[in-house]
C-alpha cells in the first residue's frame, strides 16, 4: 500500500494497480476498516477503483504536534492491518435496473450498433445480459462507474459532449457503461432510460448504489417504463 | 422576515461551508468558493461561523428588507456596499451592489441566517444536482427569501482589522502542495504566471499559460480529488478544482492548493492571473493553525461588540 498526501486535507491509499477484481476486493475491506473505526477527525472515504481516499481534519491528529499527516498515515497502516484479517464481506448486493432501451430514451443506441458492427438489438441483448460492478460513484452525486461491458460494446466517448443528458440515462463511454442519476452536462453514448432515480437527496443513503454492488440491466418496453413505480 | 430580489444579480445562492460524509456518494463539498469570507460576513452579524448566506458572483443583486437587520458584505468589493463591517439596514430598506471594485464574489450574511432546509447536512445551493440552498438554484429576480428571526444589539462604529484578511490580490501567489503526478511534469508550473478564463465556474478555474506537457503517456485511473487539486488534462491548461469540484477525477494532479489560499483563488475573476509556489502539507497545517487562531480572536473581540437584545 502507498501513502501520498492529496493536498492538506486528505490522503490517497494505492492498493494496486489498474482495475482489476482483488485490488478492488481489498478497497472495499480497506474502506470499510477505515469506516468501522469510528476515527474521529476521518470526514470522507473515498474508494475508486484502486485507491481509497481519506479526507481528515487536522484539528483532531495533535499526537504528534505539526505532523498530523503522519499521524493519519499510522492511523490508516492499522486499519489496513486489520482489514487483512477481516472476513471476506459476503455476498455483493445486487441490483436490477430496469432500462427502455433505443427510440428518444437511447438516441445513440444506432450509431453505437453500428460501431461496434452488431443490430441494435444485439447490442441490447449484450449490454442487458452481462453482470456489473461498481467500480466508484461519481462525476455526479450518485452516477455508478460500472466494470464488465462486454469487449464487442466498447465504444469512444462522443467527440462533443452535449449539455444536456436527461436523468435516468444509461449510457456507454470506452469500456465503462452507467446511469446518469440528475440531469447534466454528459459525452458518453446514450443507450436508453431507467425510471430508476439512483440519487434521492432527502433519503440516507442518497446514492442507490455503492462501491461493490453488482448490477444487472432489464430491457423493459416503453409502457413498461411508463408504469414502472 | 422577508428578503425581496429586486435584481438577482449574475449568480447569487445561499452558500454555508459544505457537506461532509458524502463524498463517496458523489456529492461534491460544495458551500463557499471562499469560506473565509463567508465566516467573517456571519461573525460580523453574530451569527455562528457555518450559517447561511448569500454568495454574490461579478454582478451582485439589489435587495428589499421587510424589517430592520443587521447585515455584513465580505469578500469582493462592489460600489455603494461597504465591505467587512455590520451595517444596519432599516425595515424596508434596500442594498444595492453597484460596480464591482475589486475580487470575484462577496457574502452577504444577514443576523440569524436565511432560512432554508438542510440536505445532507448542508444548506449550501449544489447547483449541479439542483439541491440544496433555495429551491436549488441561484435566486431570480422576484424571488422572496426568509431569514430567522433575531434580535441582536451591535454598540459603536467599526471595521475588522484588514491584517487578519487574506491578501486578496488580481495576481495572487498561493502555496501548493505538489501531487502523485507532478514529477511527470517540468518546472513551469512554478515559474510561469497563468490567466484565468471566462470558463472557470463553482466547480473550478479553468487556467491559460504555458502548456503543462506530461512526460509520461501512462494511462491513469480515476481517484479521489478535492477542492484546491490541479488537474492536467490533454490539452495542458490547467484546471484548479474549488467548492463544487467533482468528486473523482481521472486528469494528472499536478499539485494541490493549500486550504488557506482557497480564497485568494475564489475571488480570481476572468482576465486575472495567478502564481504558485511549493509548500508542504506541515506548512499548509500550521498556516490553516495560525489562522484559526486569528479567527478565533476576531471572535472573542466581537463577542465584545455583538449583543442579544
Amino acid at each position: 500500500m502507498k501513502l501520498e498526501p492529496l493536498g492538506d486535507s486528505a490522503v490517497i491509499a494505492t492498493l494496486g494497480s489498474g482495475i482489476d477484481a482483488a485490488t478492488f476486493a481489498s478497497v472495499l475491506s480497506f474502506a470499510d476498516a477505515i469506516l468501522a473505526s469510528k476515527r474521529a477527525g476521518i470526514t470522507d472515504v473515498v474508494p475508486a477503483y484502486e485507491t481509497v481516499a481519506a479526507f481528515y481534519d487536522p484539528a483532531f491528529f495533535t499526537e504528534t504536534p505539526g505532523d498530523a499527516y503522519g499521524e493519519v498515515c499510522r492511523f490508516l497502516e492499522s486499519c489496513a492491518e486489520r482489514a487483512r484479517f477481516a472476513p471476506p464481506a459476503s455476498g455483493a448486493r445486487v441490483v436490477e435496473i430496469p432500462v427502455c432501451y433505443g427510440g428518444e430514451f437511447g438516441p445513440d443506441l444506432g450509431r453505437l450498433a453500428e460501431l461496434c458492427g452488431v443490430r441494435a438489438e444485439e447490442a441490447v441483448a449484450l449490454h442487458a445480459g452481462a453482470d456489473y460492478l461498481v467500480h466508484a460513484i461519481g462525476f455526479t452525486p450518485g452516477f455508478p462507474y460500472l466494470g464488465g461491458l462486454p469487449d464487442a460494446l466498447r465504444t469512444p466517448r462522443r467527440d462533443t459532449p452535449r449539455a444536456h443528458v436527461p436523468a435516468g440515462s444509461v449510457a456507454i463511454g470506452g469500456s465503462q457503461t452507467g446511469v446518469y442519476p440528475v440531469d447534466s452536462p454528459g459525452g458518453w453514448q446514450i443507450i436508453g432510460r431507467t425510471p430508476m432515480v439512483l440519487f434521492r437527496p432527502m433519503e440516507r443513503p442518497a446514492a442507490l448504489l455503492r462501491p461493490g454492488d453488482r448490477v444487472r440491466f432489464k430491457a423493459v418496453s416503453a409502457p413498461e417504463f411508463a408504469s414502472w413505480k | 422576515m422577508e428578503v425581496s430580489v429586486i435584481r438577482a444579480g449574475m449568480q447569487t445562492t445561499v452558500q454555508d461551508l459544505g457537506r461532509r460524509g458524502h463524498l463517496a456518494e458523489g456529492v461534491p463539498v460544495g458551500g463557499a468558493a471562499d469560506p473565509f469570507a463567508l465566516r467573517i460576513a456571519n461573525l460580523l452579524v453574530g451569527n455562528a461561523e457555518d450559517s447561511t448566506a448569500l454568495e454574490v458572483t461579478l454582478i451582485g443583486p439589489e435587495l428589499e428588507f421587510r424589517e430592520a437587520a443587521w447585515i455584513a458584505v465580505c469578500g469582493a468589493r462592489f460600489e455603494g456596499v461597504p465591505a467587512w463591517r455590520p451595517l444596519r439596514i432599516e425595515a424596508g430598506g434596500r442594498i444595492r451592489f453597484g460596480r464591482r471594485l475589486q475580487g470575484c464574489r462577496a457574502y452577504l450574511s444577514i443576523s440569524g441566517g436565511f432560512d432554508v432546509e438542510p440536505v445532507m447536512g448542508g444548506r449550501g445551493t449544489l447547483l449541479s444536482a439542483g439541491v440544496g440552498g433555495f429551491h436549488g438554484r441561484a435566486l431570480r429576480d422576484g424571488d422572496v427569501l426568509r431569514s430567522v428571526s433575531s434580535q441582536r444589539h451591535l454598540s459603536g462604529h467599526w471595521s475588522i482589522d484588514e491584517r487578519v484578511l487574506p491578501h486578496y490580490s488580481t495576481e495572487p501567489t498561493v502555496r501548493v502542495i505538489p501531487g502523485a503526478h507532478a514529477a511527470e511534469f517540468g518546472e513551469e508550473l512554478y515559474s510561469s504566471r497563468f490567466g484565468v478564463t471566462a470558463k472557470s465556474s463553482r466547480m473550478g478555474l479553468r487556467l491559460e499559460g504555458p502548456r503543462l506537457v506530461r512526460r509520461s503517456g501512462a494511462d491513469l485511473v480515476s481517484t479521489a480529488v478535492s477542492p484546491g487539486t490541479i488537474q492536467v488534462p490533454p490539452d495542458g491548461n490547467p484546471i484548479v478544482l474549488i467548492a463544487d469540484a467533482q468528486t473523482l477525477g481521472g486528469y494528472p494532479r499536478i499539485a494541490h492548493v493549500a486550504a488557506v489560499d482557497i480564497p485568494l483563488l475564489a475571488q480570481l475573476a476572468p482576465g486575472d492571473g495567478v502564481r504558485f509556489s511549493r509548500t508542504t502539507v506541515g506548512e499548509a497545517h500550521a498556516l490553516a493553525r495560525t489562522e484559526g487562531r486569528r479567527i478565533a480572536l476576531l471572535h472573542q473581540g466581537l463577542a465584545e461588540k455583538i449583543h442579544p437584545e
